[in-house]
């Protein structure tokens, strides 16, 4: 009996295996396009997944409604504006450009020139002073003749 | 002095963008649907499979959509507070039973109370995708002419009751 109970559990990886592929659609170029358009897409409940890895049972229901209006012949950016109707643009990955969010997409630029023009100040500024302290000939005399002194010691 | 005050206005400004940052709830993400038309639906009746529901019938009243499940834990937490609106006759509240089997459903008003004056079947998700759904409970406060104008994520609370959604609901009401 014991021996049966083994072997079952033996066989036991045999039959069962991972859940990942569970809701694929018939035609796998149709699953190839619909995962390659959920992988741009966030998962609302665990929200750093993609649509496409997430196992949340609305990521599932997601993915079959992408893979149904595909089905229907529908292109992705139909899919995408149908998403981002209910969903908002929390749902792509990838923000739009808009007005509300140049300084997501524009401010690190301008915090590259604000600091590069920064440098160029100071950098500037530091060579002015430099040049500022050269000496005069006869300070430079004075100085050679008093380094000389400390060398002759 | 100029070498402290400038790293120390920076952290500063960092400081308060992280302070801010901490008390917002990535959870909430604003919805798109918020003064745009309820979406249409017509589903059958939990109670009444033989009935349907459509929010077509609530034009010209101010009313709440509250999406709900057996399942949902949340949902526990917030059955009582409905159950006290519902008592106070304000505003009507219907039932959207979410991705849910309909003996669950049922079971589930029969023991705690049932708030709504209906609650429609939403059994494969697919209305609570076209409101926009992705954790319940939500609830919608929807005005006469049919347009969203609150949305709630997560369970209503005697708090949010109080100080947002019985004063939008007084005002819609006036209008």
């Amino acid at each position: 009996m014991k021996k049966l109970l083994i072997l079952l559990f033996c066989l036991l990886p045999v039959f069962s295996h991972a859940g990942e592929a569970q809701d694929m659609a018939a035609d796998p170029v149709l699953e190839k396009r619909m995962i390659g358009l959920a992988e741009k897409l966030r998962c609302l409940v665990c929200q750093n997944e993609s649509l496409a890895s997430s196992h949340a049972e609305l990521a599932q229901d997601l993915r079959r409604e992408v893979r149904d209006q595909m089905a229907q012949g529908k292109d992705d950016q139909e899919i995408l504006d149908y998403l981002v109707a209910r969903y908002g643009d929390f749902v792509l990955y990838e923000p739009p450009v808009k007005s509300y969010t140049l300084l997501l997409w524009f401010g690190p630029f301008a915090l590259l020139l604000i600091g590069g023009g920064l440098l160029y100040y100071q950098l500037r500024k530091r060579r002015q002073t430099v040049q500022e302290s050269v000496l005069t000939p006869e300070a430079q005399k004075r100085a050679e003749s008093l380094l000389g002194e400390e060398e002759s010691k | 002095m100029m070498r402290f005050t400038m790293p120390l206005v920076i952290f500063l400004v960092l400081a308060a963008f992280l302070f801010v940052g901490l008390g917002l709830n990535p959870r909430e993400v604003p919805s798109p649907l918020i003064d745009k038309p309820a979406p249409a639906f017509n589903l059958p009746q939990l109670h009444d499979t033989a009935k349907r529901f459509s929010p077509e019938e609530m034009k010209g009243k101010v009313w709440m959509l509250n999406v709900w499940a057996s399942w949902c834990v949340s949902c526990k937490e917030e059955h009582p507070v409905l159950m006290s609106l519902a008592q106070q006759n304000i505003v009507p509240i219907y039932g959207l039973d979410y991705k849910d089997k309909r003996e669950d459903g049922l079971r589930w008003l029969a023991m705690g109370g049932d708030p709504y004056t209906l609650s429609a079947m939403d059994s494969d998700g697919r209305i609570g995708i076209d409101y926009g759904v992705y954790g319940v409970p939500e609830t919608y406060v929807i005005d006469k002419q049919g347009i969203i104008r609150y949305k709630q994520i997560g369970p209503v609370t005697h708090q949010s009751l109080r100080e947002t959604i019985l004063p939008l609901v007084a005002e819609l009401q006036k209008k």
